[in-house]
């Protein structure tokens, strides 16, 4: 082996041991800190519920009582989605599921909805969204309160016609300079009472993977 | 040595800033400078990067090839923005969710990859760090200042979402600027980035030849030319 060849060969193995070293670096972290982070993945992820369906009134691990529902164009969803249901004992009390409004004004908006056993909505909350910055993104709870106006609406309460903004003759407030992104959401959250309502049943009963 | 330190310090800040002078790391500065809060979120991140790349970089300094020593960067540094990512997910799970849209944005800042290459590999570890940490308050300083003037230009207030960051007390942090505010979009998008950033490096500009004319006689100017187009 000449000089040139024992030169590449030392850098290449240098290399090597920098990429063992670095690798091991994040193997070693991602061990050390994955029941961490999967704790507080599910502590976050029940804070989100737990905003919208309060814990005081269920007492059932609803991280566990789920079930999948497979993607369906009414609530636009592209993959398997996974449905949480609040209990009283053997009583439903609610069911939180994932609705996206495809027709944002800058592509998906992604809602958890609530709705209570009675068809009521409990809540609304966007979860992500890509809407302009300052005039679409007031649906976002952190921006502006107008999302909580669904809490307590269902399918009869506006009636139907009235499930739209106010430009569209509806009852709910557009933003200055923004109607596609609030008519999107609306649309959104009544097609998730409409798929609630129809799968009402199915929801609550299917045992899906019921885990613990 | 105190020498050595002031010129970092001035090299980092001023003289040769990442983002004003350097124009390195322009993605994510440009992409979440809309707000102050946003533009301060990101630059304490990289601060902390850069801090710990330099470090790394320049304590197996003696080891690396000089021939692999990009990919090595690489890798050091694609290791360390994971490290930082799981840790604060694991640790300091809140600020994670603030922070932590803009981590990854950090492994596409080539002002690490530069200060590795320009400083860290060639220096001790002391001054490595220090140039990391001045890098990164340089870096940072434009950020906000860019956050400040894209802001308020855009919607009218300033230091609006603090509580995102300071929590929930923060909320009070909220300065309105110009009341009914109409807003000016522009601002916020893409475009008002570039024009902004732009703007700011011709104050720079600006300040520096003012500071050089009053220095040095006129006479000398030829001179300065020379030097300021290194």
């Amino acid at each position: 082996m000449n000089v040139i060849q024992k030169h590449i060969l030392g850098v290449g193995l240098m290399l090597a041991i920098f990429a063992i070293g670095s690798s091991s670096l994040v193997v070693i972290t991602e061990s050390a800190t994955r029941d961490k982070i999967a704790e507080n993945e599910r502590q976050a992820l029940l804070n989100a519920i737990n905003v919208l369906v309060p814990a005081s009134q269920y007492n059932n691990d609803i991280l566990s009582d789920t079930v999948e529902i497979i993607a369906t164009p009414q609530l636009a969803t592209t993959q398997p989605t996974t449905v949480f249901r609040a209990r009283q004992g053997q009583q439903p009390i609610a069911a939180i599921f994932t609705s996206i409004a495809p027709n944002g004004y800058s592509g998906k908006i992604t809602l958890l909805v609530a709705v209570y056993q009675t068809g009521k909505l409990a809540g609304v909350r966007v979860i992500s969204h890509k809407e302009t910055p300052g005039l679409g993104d007031k649906i976002d709870e952190r921006k502006s309160d107008w999302i909580t106006r669904f809490s307590g609406l269902s399918l009869t309460d506006p009636e139907p016609s009235q499930w739209a903004v106010k430009k569209d003759g509806g009852q709910f407030d557009q933003f200055t300079g923004a109607t596609i992104t609030p008519r999107a959401v609306i649309q959104a959250v009544k097609n998730a009472l409409h798929y609630y309502e129809e799968h009402q049943d199915q929801l609550f009963t299917d045992p899906g993977i019921v885990k613990s | 040595m105190t020498d050595q330190y002031h010129t970092i310090v001035r090299d980092g800040l001023w003289k040769n800033n990442p983002a004003l002078v350097q124009l390195l790391g322009l993605c994510p500065l440009l992409a979440v400078s809309n707000t102050v809060i946003n533009g301060l979120g990101l630059g304490l991140a990289t601060i902390l990067t850069l801090v710990a790349s330099n470090g790394l970089v320049s304590l197996f300094r003696h080891h690396i090839p000089d021939e692999a020593r990009l990919p090595v960067f690489v890798l050091i540094i694609a290791s360390i923005v994971t490290v930082i990512e799981l840790s604060m997910s694991a640790w300091f799970h809140e600020l994670y969710l603030i922070l932590g849209i803009f981590i990854p944005l950090i492994v596409t800042n080539c002002a690490i990859t530069g200060r590795a290459e320009a400083f860290a590999a060639r220096n001790p570890v002391g001054p490595a760090l220090i140039d990391g940490l001045m890098m990164g308050i340089g870096f940072t300083a434009v950020l906000v200042l860019l956050g400040a003037l894209r802001e308020v230009i855009g919607q009218g207030t300033l230091f609006s979402e603090a509580h995102l960051m300071f929590g929930e007390s923060a909320r009070y942090f909220k300065i309105i600027v110009i009341d009914d505010y109409r807003g000016f979009l522009m601002a916020l998008l893409p475009p008002g980035a570039f024009i902004g950033l732009g703007l700011i490096v011709a104050l720079k500009n600006v300040i520096d030849a003012k500071q050089v004319s009053k220095a040095i006689p006129a006479t000398a100017t030829t001179n300065i030319a020379v030097a300021e187009g290194q």
